[in-house]
């Protein structure tokens, strides 16, 4: 296993759209990181370069110690895992595996052997003698992983390897996935748009956003701690709060009063968002100590959890979650107040975390 | 849903029903007379007498058949190959060999139209299908013009260009139609596993789009098979000279032998037929994979 460093890495396609724009990455060896954003944000593009399927206009990457800018996909020694699985159609799920080893030119009782072990650790038994279209797309994307581990590569690049799935086998193959790395000890590199495979999965997130990072840090760091905006939009279901926020009497006031307190170190600025988590709320009853009036919009119950969308003072469409003990009718009058630390604060304008 | 049950509980032949389906028969029953009577027509003259083609009301029945005409299609007059086996054995060559030629460029060409970003590509792949826009009759004296420099006039060669000319843009529209189905990814994929870019499409695309270049062969093949304007106008002498305009010049002059005409072509649309029932399969199918579900 290596790790894989980029350096400014830059692409920009014949008709000029920059689809990576100066990205600087390092991967760690055995770590499994996580590149998520929305599609179009050049994460896959990224990826494909890292597997030298495309060639970036500029900058440079590093799987291990080696300069792989000028090598051919095959010869990088990794291996990827597609989100539309790419099993070789005309082959059985036991070809499918054994035909990188094939093409490498191993001896057929090693091929054997390395296709059974593989087999045996991702449960394939009564599935390899199918053919792709014969199974299911959870099965196929298990011999796809499988196909991924026959080699013993150096690194795994994962492009959306879940999408295609429905939820229970999504999330069966996750924890799945999740396993196989730590026990393999395997650097991974893991691109999904989905928010909750992110934090479920990565050792470590980098947000990408039209072609930039935006953030890189853990699960926590990036749900905590939010480095733009953008992140703070995008991550968490429902999204952060962005309340329009001054600073007045020591505290931070939303428009119609809701308090929050203030984070250590806040500039002295006056265009400035805060990013409030719906857990960070709480609905009382109206009038309740600290509370700004409000109405209940909407409440989406879900068992475990209520989300409740709330008109404030001043402030419309304030999601509030709340365990379910909570109950509060639509269109009732009720009370909105901050509980626990200070939220992440954001300049309106540079959309960057100010404190 | 509401709308099935109503279906399946109405009784399964109503008055209605059988009435609608008596009126569909008969009327498909119309059109295709309509349409196989020339090609009857064509069969039974071909194997007539002579006195009965001519005979005076026609005979559909009743009348003595012979094989004379297509003896007289592959046996000349004086014994040895007839002029019109000769004249089958060069469409063979030349449409044979132009849907070789247009198979071998045009399929790497779709591949490529497929795969790649490339400059201006939509202006490009119009280009190439303007080319059959103009039919061929307007380019047709240009075209002899500019085979006589060459001495292409009355060659196999030229009618082989020609053709393929023709059929090269046909193959590359139709193919990248079947090369963009087959994903992109098996080729990535394969390229991971060590295969160069080529190989993969060789290995691993190639086989996944036999279907398509069968179909796309055949309306090559049946194209030039058929080809009448430049056979022509490009060709004179009966060595050269496909079937096409041969069987044409067997009208005219004094007399015509309408039964060797009706004989000949018999024996000039039996290979396509043959063909075409071969990969009917691949005709209407296409390429469906089913491996991927997007």
């Amino acid at each position: 296993m290596a790790g894989i460093e980029i350096t400014s890495l830059h692409m920009r396609y014949p008709d000029g759209t920059v689809a990576v724009d100066e990205v600087d990455l390092s991967v760690g060896d055995g770590e499994l990181f996580v590149m998520l954003g929305p599609s179009g944000c050049g994460k896959t593009t990224t990826l494909r370069a890292v597997a030298g399927l495309e060639r970036q206009t500029s900058g440079t990457i590093h799987i291990g110690d080696t300069l792989v800018d000028d090598l051919p996909p095959g010869e990088r020694d990794i291996a990827m895992v597609f989100q539309f699985y790419a099993l070789y159609p005309h082959l059985k799920a036991r070809d499918n595996l054994a035909f990188p080893l094939r093409a490498e030119g191993l001896p057929e009782p090693e091929v054997r052997r390395r296709v059974d072990e593989a087999a045996r650790m991702l449960q394939l038994g009564p599935l390899m003698d199918r053919r792709p279209q014969r199974l299911s797309g959870g099965e196929q994307q298990r011999v796809a992983l499988a196909r991924a581990l026959v080699r013993r590569p150096r690194a795994f690049l994962m492009d959306e390897p879940l999408t295609n799935l429905d939820a229970e086998q999504r999330a069966d193959m996750r924890s799945q996935i999740k396993h196989l790395q730590g026990e393999l000890g395997a650097t991974m590199v893991y691109v999904t748009h989905d928010q909750v495979e992110a934090m479920s999965l990565g050792h470590r997130i980098a947000v990408l956003n039209q072609g930039r990072v935006e953030q890189i840090g853990t699960p926590m760091e990036v749900y905590d701690r939010p480095a733009s905006l953008f992140c703070a939009a995008f991550i968490g279901s429902p999204p952060m709060n962005l309340l329009d926020v001054e600073v007045a009497d020591g505290s931070l006031r939303g428009q119609g009063g809701l308090a929050l307190p203030v984070p250590p170190g806040l500039p002295d600025r006056r265009a400035l968002v805060a990013g409030v988590r719906p857990e960070a709320l709480e609905v009382t009853a109206p009038g309740a100590d600290g509370a700004v009036r409000g109405r209940v919009v909407s409440a989406e119950v879900l068992g475990d959890e209520i989300i409740y969308v709330v008109d404030c003072d001043g402030q419309r469409d304030v999601r509030v979650r709340m365990a379910p003990t909570a109950r509060f009718a639509v269109e009732a009058p009720v009370g909105v107040r901050h509980v626990g630390g200070p939220p992440p604060v954001y300049d309106r304008d540079s959309e960057r975390l100010v404190a | 849903m509401a709308r099935s049950l109503v279906v399946r509980a109405r009784p399964a032949r109503s008055s209605g029903g059988r009435v609608r389906r008596l009126v569909e028969v008969v009327l498909l029953a119309v059109l295709a007379a309509a349409m196989l009577f020339p090609v009857l027509w064509m069969l039974e003259t071909s194997v007539k007498e002579n006195r009965d083609v001519y005979a005076v009301p026609a005979k559909l029945v009743g009348f003595d058949i012979t094989l004379d005409h297509y003896r007289d299609v592959f046996v000349g007059p004086a014994g040895g190959a007839s002029d019109l086996s000769v004249a089958l054995l060069n469409s063979v060559v030349v449409a044979g060999a132009s849907t070789v030629l247009a198979t071998v460029l045009g399929v790497p060409a779709a591949w490529a139209y497929s795969r790649f970003t490339l400059r201006a590509k939509k202006d490009q792949l119009f280009f190439i299908l303007s080319t059959r826009f103009m039919p061929p009759v307007v380019v047709v004296i240009p075209i002899f013009l500019m085979y006589r420099q060459l001495g292409l006039i009355d060659t196999q060669l030229g009618l082989i260009l020609i053709y393929t000319a023709f059929n090269v843009p046909f193959t590359i529209w139709m193919m990248k139609g079947f090369v963009d189905q087959v994903p992109s990814e098996y080729e990535d994929a394969a390229m991971l596993d060590g295969h160069t870019r080529f190989q993969a499409f060789r290995r691993i695309t190639l086989p996944l789009l036999l279907p398509g270049i069968a179909a796309t062969a055949v309306f090559a093949l049946i194209f030039s098979w058929n080809e009448f304007v430049y056979a022509i106008f490009l060709t004179s002498s009966q060595e050269v000279r496909t079937a096409p305009p041969a069987i044409a010049g067997l009208i005219g002059g004094t007399t015509v032998d309408w039964g060797l005409v009706a004989a000949s072509a018999c024996v000039f649309a039996l290979p396509v037929l043959v063909f075409a029932y071969l990969v009917r399969k691949h005709l209407v199918a296409g390429v469906t994979l089913g491996a991927v579900r997007r």
